[in-house]
């Protein structure tokens, strides 16, 4: 299973957040605006990160917001937030936050693949820096090897 | 051998940590079963397992454990994957 399709309505680029329940409610914008989510599982991914921390922060610079499957979700799907201002989620080696990649999944079983894919891409080391100076969606895109 | 990776929900962060954990072992020749799991079912996962892989924010919620718990700090890493693997399983 490859990746999902990264539309153009997924992509926020150069948000303005003042914390990181903001950067999260950017991501659960776009996913909301493409179609994969509701608002209520943008709720749960905050809920995640008031649970157990800022885990989630998985790179330098990088968070990945997620919840479980749930009835929310109404299909597998991508979202990518830059920020314009990083933001501290309070993570210990990896703060600040400047690129959120938001990820939902309808069951979780079958979710496994296109998690490798992703990491297939973030494994590049350039490629977070790349999202950070991304001016366009397009670009961002074909960061993840995809086109309109 | 079996190793476990830790994250909240159990997938998403769990899973990139399993398959870059997978691509370390390969590259230290090392055989393991690598299991992801939430908070909630890693005692049980890690009953008999040699490694648990966490976050450092997740270490706390691991409790009692005989396993060599590792922090990773960037999942996308391997060569900081490979280093601490590498001690732990002393190859």
């Amino acid at each position: 299973m490859p990746l999902p399709h990264l539309p153009l309505d997924a992509i926020t680029i150069g948000a303005h957040v003042d914390d990181w329940p903001a950067a999260i409610w950017a991501a659960g914008d776009a996913l909301v605006r493409s179609g994969v989510t509701t608002s209520a599982y943008t709720e749960r991914m905050i809920a995640v990160i008031r649970e157990f921390g800022a885990y989630i922060v998985i790179a330098p610079g990088l968070a990945l917001a997620h919840a479980r499957p749930g009835a929310d979700v109404l299909s597998d799907g991508l979202c990518v937030v830059t920020l314009v201002e990083p933001v501290a989620f309070g993570h210990p080696h990896n703060d600040p936050v400047s690129v959120i990649v938001g990820l939902a999944v309808a069951g979780a079983d079958d979710h496994l693949q296109f998690v490798a894919e992703l990491a297939n891409v973030f494994n590049d080391p350039a490629v977070i820096p790349a999202l950070v100076g991304a001016t366009t969606a397009e670009f961002v895109q074909s960061v993840f090897g995809q086109t309109a | 051998m079996k190793i476990v990776v830790m994250c909240g929900v159990g997938l998403g962060t769990s899973a990139i940590l399993k398959v870059n954990a997978e691509r370390a072992l390969e590259r230290l020749d090392i055989q393991a079963s690598v299991q992801a799991t939430d908070v909630a079912g890693v005692r049980a996962a890690a009953a008999d397992a040699q490694v648990i892989l966490t976050s450092s924010e997740l270490v706390d919620a691991i409790g009692k454990t005989n396993a060599d718990v590792i922090v990773i700090n960037n999942y996308f890493d391997l060569d900081e994957l490979v280093a601490k693997l590498e001690i732990s399983l002393g190859s």
